[in-house]
């Protein structure tokens, strides 16, 4: 089980950066993939069988939707010309190493709770029940968003825009 | 599989993504970076459910949220990437820096 963790936790990591460190396009969108199927296999090992497989189900889709974009999008997507993708590389590294660091260092200095209660016998009937009792304000919320993100991305996206037929450019 | 096992995992997912929306020229890769990071907190509230509080459901709502954040956040980018190059032939960070300060 604990090596199980390990080999995911490593495969998502290494193929999280492997996102940013291959030449072609495709591969990149393959590899931020395999990290999402990791965590999710993470997800599953945590007992959360609904989330785990929802986590599996919705990346593939959501990583063809954004093949599909980055070969409408991008002007290199097969990485046939090398070119540099990056700016200003050198900070970006400092900066998210320092993060790294103090993440890291946080999660050892700090006293954590222990573990109270055991899991649920159904983990989804508990979130479930969660969802549509005591945290409905939560669902309401997210479903709102959703109807939100619909809308505008539908306004974002048309051929005329928000500004109309006659809008400024 | 203690706690700072799946903390660390998630610190790790975070800072990988963080380097990617630093760096990354194209405002696709970008948003992959981002996905990354949100990768990450998913991690860490799995970790936070199944290792501290099991017996509430919190962590899993929580979960829940990060993953709508996820796909939420991936259709907006992609609406503002397709209104972005469609209006000016823009796919690239730098040239969409209208807001610097």
């Amino acid at each position: 089980m604990t090596v199980l963790f390990w080999v995911l936790a490593v495969a998502a990591v290494a193929s999280g950066a492997a996102v940013f460190a291959v030449g072609s396009m495709a591969r990149a969108t393959f590899a931020l993939l395999a990290s999402f199927l990791c965590v999710g296999g993470e997800l599953l090992l945590a007992g959360q069988h609904y989330l785990g497989v929802l986590v599996v189900l919705m990346m593939i889709m959501e990583m063809l939707v954004m093949a599909v974009f980055m070969v409408m999008y991008m002007m290199d997507p097969a990485g046939l010309m090398p070119m540099s993708m990056v700016h200003n590389r050198r900070g970006a590294l400092i900066v998210s190493g320092a993060v790294f660091a103090a993440l890291a260092a946080g999660v050892f200095a700090v006293p954590w709770p222990a573990r109270r209660g055991g899991p649920p016998r159904d983990p989804a009937a508990a979130l479930g029940q969660a969802i549509m009792g005591p945290k409905m304000l939560v669902m309401m919320v997210i479903g709102i968003a959703i109807l939100a993100t619909m809308i505008a991305t539908v306004v974002l996206a048309t051929r005329t825009g928000r500004y109309g037929e006659d809008g400024a450019r | 599989m203690t706690l700072q096992a799946f903390l660390l995992l998630a610190a790790a997912l975070f800072s990988v993504g963080l380097y990617g929306a630093l760096s990354q020229r194209s405002i696709v890769m970008l948003m992959m970076g981002l996905e990354l990071m949100i990768n990450g907190i998913v991690a860490a509230a799995a970790g936070f459910w199944h290792q501290v509080s099991p017996g509430a459901a919190d962590g899993q709502v929580l979960v829940l949220v990060a993953i709508t954040v996820m796909a939420l956040e991936m259709a907006m980018g992609f609406a503002v990437v397709t209104a972005l190059f469609r209006a000016r032939d823009v796919d690239m960070a730098d040239d969409a820096g209208d807001l610097k300060g």
